[in-house]
């Protein structure tokens, strides 16, 4: 594991801390922890990816599956950093008490903010978000809403209070990668408060390139959970987070519809 | 007149008959669930963890139980 110490210490070095509401990570992967075929499984994917923060909902209690389904008896809270999403809510209403609910667990004042407007896109219903947003902050929750690539949402949702405003990079769980890479710069230029793509990432490479776009973090589940071997798409998303992140900061050469040699063009024998 | 000898709550969105006399925690620990593990809503009120014991369940009363689960 030695190269995967070598990146986490190159990310250390080479970048700053991502800060989301008075908090301080390392990492600037967030994962889900839905829909992996074993708790085991989840567990070491989680520990793989590197991330800091992890994902989870809120949903009934049942009765007899408790032990299985309750993610604190696999998941260590003093580990992670729990950010309790309001997944499947599709009123302002359902996500506020979701909210309240996660809250009263006692771990946090944060919040992942989902508000569904659509169920075969899943696309967020951003007036509900907004909505819900508002309420919530005033409450004193620290909003991470998910919402869509549109700049003008994004910028309301910050004036909202929001902590983190999270654009997707496509609809949930389909993989298709950034769509829409123009408009996830035009709200990172344009927000003060980090910007998190959310959902839609399928593979390392998505995920590099949504870094490439200057952004402040990623944030997966199904590529993660979906992946024939989810604790080694783990190793490769953390890396490749870390490696879109630091071409952003380094700066790309100039693309050109032209060669350029990369030798001299000097000195050659006659 | 007969003595009620069970009550009939709402719970968990099915209706279940206990005896009387039961407080949030002792229901809790009837359903072998640990309190620091679930969320209680009683009557659409979230109830702070310190006050599962001083509170009664009631017959007609609806109590939500959730906790954290997988999710992205």
């Amino acid at each position: 594991m030695t190269d995967t110490h070598t990146m986490t210490d190159d990310a250390r070095a080479l970048d700053s801390p991502l800060h989301i509401g008075g908090v301080e990570f390392v990492s600037r992967l967030i994962v889900g922890t839905g829909k992996y075929l074993t708790n085991q499984i989840m567990i070491d994917a989680i520990r793989a990816s590197g991330a800091e923060m992890v994902t989870v909902a809120v949903r009934r209690v049942d009765l007899d599956r408790t032990k299985e389904e309750a993610i604190l008896h696999h998941l260590d809270p003093n580990e992670f950093f729990l950010l309790a999403n309001t997944a499947g809510c599709y009123t302002a209403e359902d996500a506020i008490r979701y909210a309240r609910l996660a809250r009263a667990a006692g771990f946090n004042e944060f919040v992942k903010l989902e508000v569904i407007g659509d169920e075969r896109t899943l696309l967020p219903d951003v007036y509900a978000t907004l909505e819900a947003a508002r309420t919530l902050a005033n409450e004193g929750f620290k909003v991470m809403a998910y919402t869509n690539d549109d700049l003008i949402t994004a910028l309301r949702l910050e004036d909202a209070g929001c902590v983190a405003v999270m654009p997707l990079a496509s609809p949930i769980g389909s993989g298709l990668g950034v769509v829409n890479p123009y408009f996830i710069r035009e709200i990172k230029s344009r927000l003060e408060v980090p910007v998190i793509v959310d959902a839609g990432v399928g593979t390392a490479s998505d995920a590099c390139v949504t870094m490439e776009q200057g952004v402040d973090g990623v944030l997966m589940n199904t590529a993660l959970a979906a992946a024939d071997d989810p604790v080694r798409m783990s190793h490769a998303m953390k890396h490749s987070i870390i490696a879109g992140r630091l071409a952003y900061l380094a700066g790309r050469m100039p693309s050109r519809e032209i060669a350029v040699p990369s030798s001299p063009t000097t000195g050659m024998l006659d | 007149m007969t003595q009620e000898t069970t009550i009939e709550i709402q719970l968990i969105g099915k209706l279940h008959s206990l005896d009387p006399g039961h407080t949030v925690a002792s229901l809790l620990e009837a359903l072998d669930l640990q309190p620091g593990m679930v969320v209680v809503e009683l009557n659409r009120k979230i109830l702070e963890r310190g006050s599962f014991d001083a509170s009664e369940v009631a017959h007609g009363d609806t109590i939500e139980l959730v906790h954290f689960v997988g999710g992205g």
